[in-house]
């Protein structure tokens, strides 16, 4: 039912061998599969269940999530800047979507 | 659950109040005179119970000569209730209740000598004092944003003009747009407001302007009701409301009303239309009076509602220090009437009896869905704390939802009625 909306926010440039802190958040209900609805019937698990940041196509950051986890799940995590590229992030959910977003980064 | 709390607090306090008090009054030296600062929710329910009362003299102070409520005014802005719908003159309390009203501004107080200077120089005495101003906006708290940008980023968060402003600029935004409504920290006016304001905006987008979108900055990262708003934004406008908590923007720290845009720590938001709602603090004459503490907020003793700082004036509504009230109108209605009570009792020399102080608010979601909250407080080592409380759940049927939204109507022209005369 939920339309997710994911944003993440990045500095557009870093220098060189700089920490640099990245947010992810996505509008999310996080259904954790234990409510019922008003006819009695359970409301299927419905999560974001795993988020994965790849910085120019390598793996740098990656979580699961779970149904503990609130909605609109908010991350917070930091990268090394090393070169010029592009960030990308994606969230999946149960049942296979997944959301993605990228950003190209400056390094100077 | 929520018939029974309105009924309770319109018909037994207000009964209760004239039982009591009424018949002790015995006084030699004329009548008390009362005066009350602010014809508002909580200085025109006061007035009005005190005027009840044949052995005391109220005089109301209020500057504007009607009362838009706040409340419903999201409804408005939605398009779906006039502003004439919700605007109340005081009239009826002059002529039905025999209250003076004085139409000025209170600009100080004399808690000595007992008086109150008005702007146009008027300076009234009296022997007890109620202050109901309202709130105030920290102008100033986001760079940028003062009484000039509110005329265009308007806060609409005292209903009127404002309101009027906003949704004038709704009206004539392009279907595309994006509406970012700040939302102010804790604690402020009405604390499931703005997220109801993104609904019914969301109500009017849906059908006018459907690609447009809503972004909710918050200077929090939680807020009241979000499960309930949550589900009803996934189920009735999917993908057009975000909301970003403070930790993900950094909080808001500016706003640039030429460029229609609010700075945030990480990043700047460009609007379309930019409703920008600031912190809050106690109506200004609280700050002159002596009546506020470093929080920015009146303390009171909770059974009275007498100011900790000033004796001999009273203070309600959203001014005070609420402890677990919130600064709701239904709030304001009933320290107002506990406050009366208190006054009366004093006045007659009648035993002192803790009130019983209620809350109970109805926010929509949509025309036909709504939810609700009912909460009773009583005092309790010096603070205002919740006793019982209840309040809607996400999974409730369309039905009930329904019929929610339909008791929210009963109880604005009851309570309406209540506070401003008439009717009931
Ligand atoms: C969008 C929105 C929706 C809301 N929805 C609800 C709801 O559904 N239910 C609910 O219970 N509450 C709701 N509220 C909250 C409610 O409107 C307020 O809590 C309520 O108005 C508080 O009453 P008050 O008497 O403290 O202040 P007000 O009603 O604001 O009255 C203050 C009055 O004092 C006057 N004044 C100020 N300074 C002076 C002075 N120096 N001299 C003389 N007069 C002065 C002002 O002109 C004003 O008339 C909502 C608020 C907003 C903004």
């Amino acid at each position: 039912m939920t339309t997710p909306i994911p944003r993440v926010m990045v500095p557009g440039s870093v220098r060189k061998n700089e920490v640099f802190t990245v947010k992810a958040i996505i509008q999310h209900q996080m259904e954790t599969g234990l409510r019922t609805d008003s006819a009695g019937k359970t409301i299927p698990r419905k999560i974001i269940n795993q988020f994965v940041c790849r910085y120019g196509g390598l793996e740098v950051f990656r979580t699961d999530l779970h149904e503990a986890v609130s909605a609109n799940p908010f991350l917070e995590f930091q990268l090394l800047a090393t070169e010029n590229g592009r960030l990308e992030f994606s969230w999946r959910e149960d049942g296979g979507a997944t959301y993605s977003l990228f950003h190209d980064i400056l390094v100077t | 659950m929520t018939d029974w709390t309105r009924r309770q607090i319109g018909g037994l306090i207000g009964g209760a109040l004239l039982a009591v008090a009424a018949p002790h009054i015995v006084r030699g030296q004329g009548r008390a005179k009362i005066v009350v600062i602010g014809g508002g929710i909580g200085g025109a329910t006061v007035a009005r119970y005190l005027g009840d009362m044949k052995s005391i003299d109220v005089t109301l102070v209020e500057p504007n000569s009607n009362h838009v409520t706040c409340f419903f005014s999201n409804l408005y802005l939605a398009g779906l209730r006039s502003l004439a719908s919700l605007t109340f003159g005081l009239e009826t309390l002059a002529e039905g209740y025999g209250i003076t009203i004085i139409r000025d501004s209170a600009v100080a107080i004399d808690p000595v000598g007992r008086a109150v200077e008005l702007r146009g120089g008027t300076k009234l005495s009296y022997d007890r004092l109620v202050v109901a101003p309202g709130v105030a906006f920290k102008f100033g708290e986001i760079e940028g944003y003062d009484e000039a940008a509110a005329k265009i980023m308007p806060h609409a968060w005292i209903a009127g003009p404002q309101s009027e402003l906003l949704r004038r600029q709704l009206e004539s935004m392009e279907d595309g747009g994006v509406f970012v409504i700040a939302a102010p920290p804790n604690p402020f006016r009405c604390p499931p407001a703005p997220y109801e304001r993104a609904s019914l905006v969301a109500c009017y987008f849906k059908q006018f302007k459907p690609r447009s979108k809503i972004l909710i900055l918050d200077a929090k990262d939680k807020f009241s009701g979000q499960e309930l708003f949550q589900d009803a934004w996934s189920r009735h406008y999917p993908g057009m409301i975000e909301w970003l908590p403070s930790q993900f923007t950094g909080a808001i720290k500016a706003v640039d009303v030429a460029a229609r845009s609010v700075v945030t720590e990480g990043e700047t938001f460009r609007a379309a239309v930019a409703n920008i709602i600031p912190a809050q603090k106690a109506g200004l004459i609280g700050e002159k009076a002596g009546l506020i503490d470093a929080s920015g907020w009146c303390p009171v003793d909770p059974v009275t509602f007498e100011s900790t700082l000033q004796p001999g004036i009273h203070v309600v509504g959203d001014s005070i220090i609420g402890g677990d009230m919130p600064k709701s109108a239904f709030s304001a209605n009933s320290q107002a009437k506990a406050c009366a009570f208190a006054i009366a009792a004093s006045l007659t020399g009648s035993p002192q009896f803790p009130p019983h102080l209620f809350n109970s608010c109805y926010t929509f979601l949509a025309p036909d869905d709504a939810f609700t909250n009912a909460l009773t407080f009583a005092p309790e080592g010096g603070r205002i704390k919740t006793v019982k409380m209840f309040i809607s759940k996400v999974g409730e049927s369309a039905e009930v939802r329904r019929r929610t939204a339909h008791h929210a109507v009963g109880w604005y022209s009851a309570f309406t009625a209540d506070v401003f005369g008439g009717g009931s």
